[in-house]
């Protein structure tokens, strides 16, 4: 880290003092050693909850109230009050350290950082949201009251849609490129013309945002740079072991290599499918069955899914081509799909060996008309989701506990409820991925069966 | 998603349906592309336009601009050729001569040459990555098949493709209007949907967030297979661009085209469809006795499909049914039949291939001609010129033709006059002033540094 100058200007006319740091530039602080690592360690804490309230599609009122239960009731604490912001920006930098590494870590850290800010800048009060906004010398002015009329009916609109009341004669609006607040035009919460978004006061969190993430992923780049060409080497003895500790510690495995069991094999395939498919990938396994064709988001899902489980290649074409040749003939699928079977594999492409997806991407994925895939707990009806359930002999008892948990959006937590029901035995640890259901999915059987399938 | 498959021949990977035997019986075959590629396919223009006025004239070109451009190419035998560029028009037709490809996919603009990308490859860092890209957009009626009656699969008539024409409006309006806009290309993609390429210096720099926000601005079909409710439109009043879309376009379109083209209310398996969307026991059980009765007594000339609508909506919307829901049902049930339905993925990620206009499409020997958005209406897939056809008139031209302007004597002519002077003409005009703008501000900050040393 090196320093280049304070984190803040301190100017004696600012009176409202925010502790919400912008991470402009790393702090002129000695750290010792254990505290790098703890610091770090709670910071992950926060982020990891955050990440997971995302995940569970928490609303933004529930979002702001984790963040700032996270910080406050536990993680960031401090016995000296006036180290909590140190606390606060040592661990972000440490953090950077540890996630600027690879575009996979990068993502993760990027979007939760910039959840954590957003939800942190909605809880601060008005004039100290004017106040970092400042810091941030946006380049906005209020529209004038003129341009403000020409646009009132519409921005009037805007409001209703979104079930708030009408923008009275002295509301502010900040006219911005839309570009700007991809969130805000993302849910239609803005009235767009001819390029220009217009910023209710009480949105220019997104306005935010933006700086915050572009300079947050800029900064990234950066360190990332400077890991790799000094800090290394220079710290191989002392940080670099905890940086690389740090970062293994958190994300959890990819379940790119299947570990645990090995291979399987094309025979027991549709035995394993019935005992420890999580309901996603059975569901994708049982259309691919009945229709012999699946669309391109559920061969990605399900494919990598296989991959993970330990489906080999060779196996997994011959399993693709079964199903498709009814469908679309073995010439066309040697053709059209092989393809994209070997490049899951990486054997074709760009050779990356993609991951299977997590439950994070699924629940978050957006399946259109002739689709199966995604999360059937956020993306089934109530009554398709029952049938489903059923079908894997869930008593109707559970149904209900799993369908609350569904109606509150707690997606994960409804799988693993379905687990728990299906294998009479607890997961304490939640369904995070569905290759981790399958694993735990077989551990158990095999305890149960006492000898290895 | 790994994008890269998505982008692989994504046309194909949608099941068609079985072979229409009469669809091209001399149609299409290796022979006839290649007079195609040597005396009708503007090699140039297409050249041109990619270029975006980077054409080494001015001295602030980019002259490395169009050669970082991915070309894919699919040949007869269904060999992809992927990441092939092209630094010179001579060089880009003659490959395209020299391959004949059955398709040409466009890609994005790399950071480095995409035909070199493994020399770059060891250096690390990730350099080989895309910058810049058309917005673009893929519509295809294949996704529409739930409320079409006429046609399924890759089968389009007269009947269903104004389904098309409206998608244009709506979008083409909302970028121009709302985004701001101008240099936008609508295709058709020779077979059963259309194209849209937004060239505009802007919008081929947005960030792939940028683009999945403009894509869920537009997003108003939330369905997948195992959901029911397909449309929802919360809020006591619409946004101003879903207003714009439904008062402008889609409740005409609906009520006076769709309603009775497509029969959706005329027997009792469609109504129910229809009466599905209505959250509402007693209004649904109101309207189907109506209309199981009125089965006997229907005997006006009035096109029972109107007579229908017109009583589901007085009863929806008359006084007594005070519930926000129901009100708000008609206009969902209007979206649900009429809205544009978007291949998201296509236009959320910058790496997506799309088929270059003017390609052939092989199944159906049409050539995938530029559509005017002002006259979309006019726009009839069944007379797009096809590869045998213009062959012929070609033929009929006899031989005093001078090589380079094969086209004007053939059918193909009006829409590559079209493409020049709606299109490539005004965009190059404001490549060439962006172009000297940004060197003027270059020249002028230098004149400053150079004062302020």
């Amino acid at each position: 880290m090196q320093v280049v100058r304070s984190h803040r200007k301190s100017s004696p006319s600012d009176v409202v003092v925010s502790t919400l740091p912008l991470y402009r530039s790393a702090p002129p602080l000695e750290v010792r050693l254990e505290d790098f690592e703890l610091f770090a360690l709670d910071r992950l804490r926060v982020l990891k909850g955050i990440s997971d309230g995302l995940s569970r599609g928490r609303k933004p009122e529930e979002m702001e109230k984790l963040a700032m239960d996270l910080l406050r009731k536990a993680n960031m604490r401090h016995p000296q009050a006036t180290e909590e912001v140190n606390k606060d920006i040592i661990s972000h930098f440490v953090l950077r350290l540890v996630y600027c590494r690879t575009e996979e870590l990068r993502k993760w850290f990027l979007s939760t950082e910039t959840a954590l800010f957003r939800y942190r800048f909605r809880s601060e009060s008005s004039e100290a949201q004017r106040a970092l906004m400042s810091e941030f010398n946006l380049p906005y002015k209020a529209v004038s009251n003129a341009e403000f009329e020409s646009v009132k009916e519409k921005l009037g609109q805007v409001a209703r849609s979104m079930g708030q009341s009408l923008p009275t004669a002295d509301a502010v609006y900040y006219k911005v490129p839309f570009e700007e607040v991809p969130d805000l035009v993302a849910a239609r919460r803005v009235f767009l013309l001819k390029g220009h978004a217009y910023v209710a006061m009480s949105q220019v969190v997104s306005l935010v945002v933006t700086q915050f993430r572009s300079h947050l992923s800029k900064a990234l780049i950066l360190t990332n740079r400077k890991w790799t060409s000094t800090i290394r080497d220079q710290e191989k003895d002392r940080l670099a072991p905890i940086v690389e500790a740090l970062s293994s510690s958190y994300l959890g495995p990819d379940y790119s290599q299947p570990k645990e069991f090995g291979e399987i094999s094309l025979k027991d395939i549709d035995q394993i499918a019935r005992t420890s498919f999580p309901l996603c990938m059975r569901h994708l396994f049982e259309k691919l069955r009945e229709e012999h064709h699946l669309k391109h988001g559920g061969r990605m899902q399900l494919g990598l899914f296989l991959k993970g489980v330990g489906l080999k290649l060779d196996d997994a074409l011959a399993f693709w081509k079964a199903e498709f040749a009814q469908k679309v003939g073995a010439e066309r699928f040697d053709k059209e799909y092989a393809y994209n079977v070997r490049h899951n594999y990486g054997r074709e492409g760009k050779r990356t060996d993609y991951t299977p997806y997590s439950c994070q991407k699924i629940i978050s994925s957006t399946p259109g008309v002739g689709d199966h895939h995604g999360c059937p707990y956020r993306h089934f009806s109530e009554e398709n989701l029952r049938a489903a359930l059923a079908r894997m002999g869930v008593s109707s008892r559970t149904m209900e506990d799993v369908l609350d948990k569904v109606r509150n959006r707690h997606y994960q937590l409804a799988c693993t409820l379905t687990f728990e029901a299906v294998h009479g035995s607890p997961c304490d640890t939640g369904i995070n991925h569905p290759n981790q259901y399958f694993i735990d999915s077989q551990k158990i059987l095999q305890s149960k069966n006492g000898s290895v399938a | 998603m790994t994008k890269e498959e998505a982008a692989n021949g994504r046309d194909d990977m949608i099941i068609d349906g079985p072979e229409q035997a009469n669809a091209v019986p001399d149609g299409f075959n290796a022979n006839y592309l290649r007079i195609y590629y040597g005396k009708l396919f503007p090699h140039a223009d297409i050249f041109k336009w990619l270029s975006y006025g980077n054409d080494g004239k001015h001295p602030a070109c980019d002259k490395s601009y169009v050669g970082r451009r991915e070309f894919s190419f699919t040949l007869e035998n269904d060999i992809y050729i992927r990441f092939q560029s092209f630094n010179s028009v001579s060089e880009m037709e003659n490959s395209i001569k020299e391959k004949c490809p059955f398709k040409i996919d466009i890609g994005p603009v790399y950071s480095v040459d995409p035909a070199k990308r493994h020399a770059y490859a060891q250096s690390g860092d990730n350099v080989f990555t895309p910058v810049e890209r058309e917005l673009v957009f893929d519509i295809d009626i294949t996704d529409y098949d739930d409320v079409r009656y006429c046609c399924t699969g890759a089968d389009v008539c007269l009947e269903c493709w104004p389904l098309m024409t409206i998608a244009i409006k709506v979008i083409d309006t909302a970028l121009r209007d709302d985004f701001g806009f101008n240099h936008i290309l609508w295709a058709y993609s020779g077979r059963r949907g259309v194209h849209c390429w937004v060239c505009d210096g802007k919008a081929r720099r947005l960030t792939n967030e940028q683009r999945a926000a403009i894509a869920d601005y537009f997003r108003v079909y939330k369905g997948n297979e195992n959901s029911n409710k397909k449309v929802s439109l919360p809020g006591l009043v619409l946004h101003p661009f879903l207003a714009r879309s439904y008062t402008e376009v889609l409740k005409g379109f609906f009520e006076g085209k769709l309603l009775s083209n497509q029969n959706l209310l005329s027997s009792e398996e469609r109504y129910e469809k229809i009466l599905e969307m209505i959250p509402d026991a007693s209004v649904t059980s109101e309207l189907r006795g109506r209309w199981q009765d009125n089965k006997r007594s229907s005997m006006s000339k009035d096109d029972i499909n109107i007579v229908r609508w017109e009583q589901l909506k007085q009863i929806l919307q008359s006084g007594k049914q005070k519930a926000q829901g129901l009100r708000r049902c008609v206009e969902e049930i209007v979206f649900s039949y009429t809205y544009p339905r978007l291949d998201m993925e296509v236009s959320k990620h910058m790496n997506h291939l799309l088929k270059a206009p003017f390609c052939v499409h092989p199944k159906t020997g049409r050539v995938c001609v530029p559509i005017d958005p002002n006259n979309c209406d006019e726009f009839d897939p069944t007379t797009v010129p096809t590869l045998s056809q213009l062959l012929e008139e070609l033929n009929k031209g006899g031989l005093r033709q001078d090589a380079e302007n094969g086209w004007e004597r053939t059918s193909l002519g009006e829409s590559i006059a079209f493409f020049r002077s709606s299109f490539l003409q005004p965009l190059l005009k404001s490549c060439k002033e962006e172009i000297e703008s940004s060197y003027n501000a270059k020249l002028q900050q230098s004149k400053n540094n150079t004062l302020s040393w």
